[in-house]
C-alpha cells in the first residue's frame, strides 16, 4: 500500500517542531522550504495517481474505514490539495525576504513552525474522510492562522487577529455541533458511512429534522469560515493586517479548503438528489449575488490596496458559492475550477502587495503614485493579476468566470449573468484606480526618494505566478479536466 | 414528558445561547473569551448528553459480559476530550492576544481600542 496520503500531512507536521529545534531563522526557512516542496511533490503524485486509478484510500493504522480514520483522495480533493501544497510551495521561496523584513528576528523561527502547523492543518481537511478528523485540522489550522496574523506588523494586526479568533470559534463550533448530530444520527464519523447509513435507513427521504438541523449548523458554521457574504466580517481586517506571506497563503488556500468542506458535506454526504440541495442551492444563492455587487462596490471606495483587494476576494467566493448553488455539472465545474483560479490571482496579487510594501513600507492608494516607472516588474504583475480578476481572456479568471456564465445561461437565470458581469466591470473598476495612479500620477519633484524595485526572491515567485495565471488562460486543459472530473464524481455521490 | 426527559438538552441550549449573548454584547476581551467558552461548553454538554443512556455501564467485557447489555457509547466522550482540548488551546491563543493587546494599546475594552484606532 502506497503511503502518499499520510505523508502529505506528515511532512509538514513533523517539519513544524523542526524548525523551533533550531532556533535559527535560516535553517527554519530552508526546513520549512524543503517541507513545503516534498508536500507539493507528494501532492503531484497523488495526483498522478488518482487521474491513472481512481481514489485512493488509506486506513491510519491499518484500522479499516468505518472504524478507523481513513485519509480518502479522489479527483476533488487531489485538486485541492495541488492548490494548497503549490501556492505554498511558492509563497515560501517568497516569504525570506518579506518576513526578514516584517517580522521580529527571534519569532521567525515560531513564524515558520506556525506556518507548516497551518499547512498540515489545511491539507488534514482536504484529505480525510473522516468528519471529526476535519473538525480537528480545522482547529489546528486556525488556531495557526490566529496566531500568524497576530504577528503583523502594524498592532491592528492584533484585534484583527482576536476578532477572527472569535468568529472563527463561533463557526467551529457550530460545524462540530453539526457532526455530533450527525453522529447521533447515522453512528458513524466516517463520511461515506455517514452517506451510506443516511441513504440505507432512509432518513433523507423522510425529510428528518435532526439532519436538517445538522446541516443548518455546518452550512452556517463553514460560512463563517469561507467569509460567506453577511459573515465575512473577519476578513478583511485579518488580510489586511497579517503579514504579507501570510495573506498570500491564506487569502489563496484557506477559504478555499473551507469551500472544499462545504462541497464534501453537501455533495458526498446528503448526496445531489436530496431535497436538501435544492435548499441549500436558494440559501446560498442570494449571499451569493450580494457577495460580489456589494463587496466589489465597498472595494472601490478602499484606499488601503490590501484592504481593497481583500473585499474582491469576497466578492470571487461569491462566484465561487454561486456557482455551487448552481447545483448542476457545469455550475459546480465552474466553482472547482474558479476556486483553483482565485487562488493563483490573489495569490500573485497580494505578492504584488507584499512587493511594494517591502520597498515603500505602505501599500495606500497614495503610495502607488509613480510606482510604474520604479517597481516595473512588479506594477506589470499586478496589472496581469488584475486582468485575470476582471476575467479578460488569456488569463486564467476568464475561463472559470466564462463557464459560470455558459453555466447561468444553461439555467437561463440571465438576471444572474448580467449581475456576473457588472462584477466584473466593478472589478475593472477598482483595479484600474491602482494602475491609473500607479503610471499616470507623477510624483512631485521634492518627493523624488531612492525607491527601487522589489529583491529577486521577491520577483521570482511572482513571475512564476504570473506565468502561471496566463498559462492556465491559454491552456486550461489540466484543470478544467480536474474540475470536470470532480463535479461528476459530486453530482454522482461517492 | 419528552420535554422534562431532555433537560440536558435544555440545559445545553441555554448555555449555548447565553455565552453567544455575551461575545456578542460585551465589549471587555476577557468577558466576550468566557462567553466563548460558556458557548463552547455547552456543545461538550450536547456530546456526553448524546452518548450516555439511563443504566447504561462503560463498555468494557469481561466473564459475566452478558451483564453489560445496556452500555454508553463512549465515541462521544472520546471525541470530547479532543474538542475539550481544543477549547483549551484556543482560550490560550486568545488570552495572549488580549495580554498583546493590552501591552500595545494599554486598554481592552473594545470601544477604547476602536477610538485608539480611529484616531491615528
Amino acid at each position: 500500500m502506497s503511503h502518499l496520503p499520510i505523508l502529505q500531512v506528515i511532512i509538514p507536521l513533523l517539519a513544524a517542531p523542526l524548525c523551533i529545534v533550531f532556533n535559527n531563522r535560516r535553517i527554519a526557512w530552508f526546513v520549512a522550504l524543503c517541507a513545503t516542496w516534498a508536500s507539493f511533490g507528494v501532492s503531484l503524485l497523488i495526483a498522478q495517481q488518482v487521474l491513472q486509478s481512481g481514489a485512493l484510500s488509506y486506513d491510519i493504522g491499518g484500522w479499516p474505514a468505518p472504524w478507523g480514520i481513513d485519509y480518502y483522495v479522489d479527483s476533488l480533493n487531489a485538486f485541492v490539495l495541488l492548490i494548497v501544497t503549490g501556492i505554498s510551495a511558492l509563497a515560501l521561496p517568497y516569504a525570506n525576504r518579506s518576513v526578514e523584513q516584517e517580522i521580529d528576528p527571534r519569532s521567525q523561527p515560531y513564524f515558520y513552525s506556525l506556518l507548516l502547523v497551518c499547512l498540515a492543518g489545511l491539507l488534514g481537511i482536504s484529505i480525510t474522510g473522516d468528519a471529526f478528523n476535519m473538525y480537528v485540522f480545522l482547529e489546528l489550522s486556525s488556531l495557526s492562522s490566529y496566531a500568524l496574523i497576530g504577528m503583523g506588523p502594524r498592532r491592528r494586526a492584533l484585534t484583527a487577529a482576536y476578532q477572527y479568533l472569535v468568529m472563527g470559534t463561533i463557526g467551529a463550533t457550530f460545524i462540530l455541533i453539526g457532526i455530533g448530530l450527525l453522529y447521533s444520527l447515522t453512528g458513524s464519523l466516517n463520511i461515506q458511512d455517514i452517506s451510506y447509513q443516511l441513504h440505507a435507513n432512509n432518513i433523507i427521504g423522510s425529510g428528518n429534522r435532526t439532519l436538517l438541523t445538522a446541516f443548518a449548523f455546518i452550512t452556517v458554521g463553514l460560512s463563517l469560515k469561507l467569509a460567506l457574504f453577511p459573515l465575512h466580517l473577519w476578513l478583511p481586517n485579518a488580510y489586511t493586517y497579517a503579514p504579507s506571506v501570510i495573506t498570500i497563503f491564506l487569502a489563496s488556500t484557506a477559504t478555499k479548503v473551507a469551500i472544499y468542506m462545504l462541497l464534501r458535506f453537501c455533495y458526498c454526504v446528503v448526496g445531489s438528489e436530496s431535497i436538501f440541495q435544492l435548499t441549500l442551492g436558494q440559501i446560498v444563492l442570494l449571499p451569493s449575488l450580494a457577495a460580489i455587487i456589494v463587496s466589489s462596490v465597498v472595494a472601490i471606495f478602499q484606499y488601503d490596496i490590501k484592504r481593497m483587494l481583500a473585499y474582491s476576494s469576497i466578492a470571487q467566493i461569491g462566484y465561487i458559492t454561486l456557482g455551487l448553488s448552481m447545483s448542476n455539472h457545469s455550475g459546480l465545474s465552474a466553482a472547482i475550477l474558479h476556486m483553483f483560479n482565485h487562488a493563483l490571482m490573489k495569490g500573485l496579487l497580494f505578492m504584488t502587495m507584499g512587493a511594494v510594501s517591502y520597498s515603500v513600507g505602505s501599500v495606500y492608494l497614495t503610495d502607488f503614485r509613480g510606482l510604474g516607472r520604479r517597481m516595473p516588474f512588479t506594477m506589470g504583475a499586478f496589472i496581469v493579476g488584475g486582468l485575470s480578476l476582471m476575467g479578460i481572456p488569456m488569463t486564467a479568471g476568464f475561463v472559470s468566470k466564462w463557464m459560470l456564465v455558459q453555466a447561468a445561461i444553461e439555467l437561463g437565470w440571465w438576471d444572474v449573468v448580467i449581475l456576473i458581469l457588472i462584477g466584473s466591470l466593478l472589478a475593472v473598476i477598482y483595479i484600474w484606480r491602482v494602475v491609473e495612479t500607479a503610471y499616470f500620477n507623477p510624483l512631485l519633484e521634492l518627493e523624488e526618494e531612492e525607491i527601487g524595485e522589489a529583491p529577486l526572491s521577491l520577483l521570482i515567485p511572482m513571475w512564476l505566478m504570473v506565468i502561471a495565471n496566463i498559462y492556465f488562460g491559454i491552456n486550461s486543459a489540466i484543470p478544467v479536466e480536474f474540475a470536470q472530473q470532480a463535479a461528476t464524481l459530486l453530482l454522482g455521490g461517492m | 414528558m419528552s420535554w422534562v426527559g431532555h433537560y440536558n438538552y435544555w440545559v445545553a441550549i441555554f448555555l449555548m445561547m447565553s455565552g453567544f449573548y455575551v461575545v456578542i454584547s460585551r465589549g471587555n476581551l476577557i468577558k466576550k473569551l468566557i462567553g466563548l467558552n460558556v458557548f463552547s461548553t455547552s456543545v461538550f454538554l450536547l456530546y456526553i448528553s448524546m452518548g450516555k443512556i439511563f443504566g447504561g455501564t462503560a463498555p468494557i467485557i469481561n466473564e459475566h459480559s452478558q451483564k453489560f447489555q445496556l452500555f454508553s457509547n463512549p465515541i462521544p466522550h472520546v471525541l470530547i476530550l479532543t474538542a475539550i482540548v481544543v477549547g483549551v488551546a484556543t482560550t490560550a491563543v486568545g488570552l495572549a492576544l488580549t495580554v498583546r493587546i493590552n501591552e500595545r494599546y494599554g486598554t481592552i475594552e473594545e470601544d477604547e481600542i476602536r477610538a485608539k484606532d480611529d484616531s491615528l
